[in-house]
């Protein structure tokens, strides 16, 4: 691994063939590489996880990341387009998996791709992680602590995201949880129940819940930062990855 | 979490972003998470205008202390005006 990688901003066919932004970060100079799926958080499409992106072409993996509010906001600045998005109450499931398998398609295609093609989401995006590999055939997907999966949204809160644990039995490919102790949605409870519910079904699964901490403890830029906890969840994440998308 | 619960309102008045002031016609109240502020979660409003595009807003994060502390001082101020002053 020599780590050189390039990053730019792209257009790519989503759902209904729509052209939508994508950020691509690939290796260079190194063929036969996974690549990976990024599905950004609420805040959106912005800096911190563009970092992210680059990460993951530095360890040989091409990375796309679809910017799920283009419709929403064309062109606008990441929170901008955030709130925009939220104001029109999020975006769709079908819009989701629509959107992600463009984003893999295009993947599939990359000069010197393997063919293989995973997923991984954060916070929202953990949710729609999962949903994305029970709709679409994946070869690997990580679940960054998405909630609603299994427990409907609190009582009262017009969400209107609802529980995808259903969908379980189309699961494609392996799953890897990494969850935090101190957080409330997810609960420890409602992923040990989606952890039951995979088991009850044989599909290969591992999660992982660290203790002191909580929510969106992968993000360097917010006081949810857990060191410990998200340097041992890159590491798990380059260990399945390693396994299931490199050559 | 992200909580996605967002309270909308029709608002009548201007606000002053990037580009200048320009008049605002909705705002978006919800706690989540902020993009700058350094909290877990916050109180947020946008004040809006959808009609002049996305980045007609006006965007503030508020530890929840704040945000009550707030909303007590905008009800002082209104209250605190002369009879016959607010509609």
């Amino acid at each position: 691994m020599n780590e050189a990688l390039s990053a730019e901003t792209i257009s790519i066919a989503g759902q209904d063939g729509d052209e939508i932004e994508a950020y691509l970060a690939r290796p260079v100079g190194s063929d036969q590489f996974g690549s990976v799926v990024i599905i950004h958080h609420m805040p959106g499409y912005d800096s911190a996880t563009k970092e992210i992106a680059r990460k993951f072409a530095a360890y040989g993996y091409a990375a796309l990341i679809p910017n799920l509010y283009h419709r929403d906001a064309p062109g606008a600045s990441p929170d901008d387009a955030a709130a925009t998005a939220r104001a029109k109450g999020g975006i769709p499931d079908e819009r989701l998996v629509g959107d992600v398998a463009g984003a893999a398609s295009y993947l599939r295609g990359l000069p010197g791709a393997n063919g293989k093609v995973g997923v991984i989401g954060y916070c929202s995006g953990g949710r729609q992680s999962f949903l994305a590999a029970c709709s679409l055939q994946l070869d690997a997907a990580v679940d960054c602590y998405g909630a609603c999966v299994v427990y409907p949204p609190p009582e009262g809160m017009p969400l209107k995201v609802q529980p995808i644990v259903g969908m379980s039995k189309d699961l494609s490919c392996p799953l890897l949880g990494l969850f935090g102790a101190d957080d409330k949605f997810p609960s420890p409870g409602e992923t040990a129940e989606l952890s039951k519910v995979l088991d009850d079904l044989g599909k290969p699964h591992e999660f992982h819940t660290y203790e002191g901490a909580g929510h969106a403890f992968f993000s360097v830029n917010r006081p949810a930062y857990r060191v410990e906890a998200a340097n041992d969840g890159w590491a798990k994440i380059w260990d399945f990855y390693g396994r299931y998308l490199a050559s | 979490m992200c909580t996605y619960l967002t309270e909308t309102i029709k608002i009548t008045g201007s606000g002053k972003g990037a580009g200048g002031w320009f008049a605002v016609s909705d705002a978006s109240v919800y706690f989540d998470h902020p993009v700058h502020a350094l909290a877990e979660h916050t109180l947020n409003i946008d004040f809006r205008n959808p009609a002049k595009g996305p980045a007609a807003r006006v965007a503030v994060e508020l530890t929840a202390e704040s945000a009550r502390e707030l909303a007590r001082a905008i009800e002082a101020a209104l209250a605190s005006a002369p009879p016959g002053m607010v509609a």
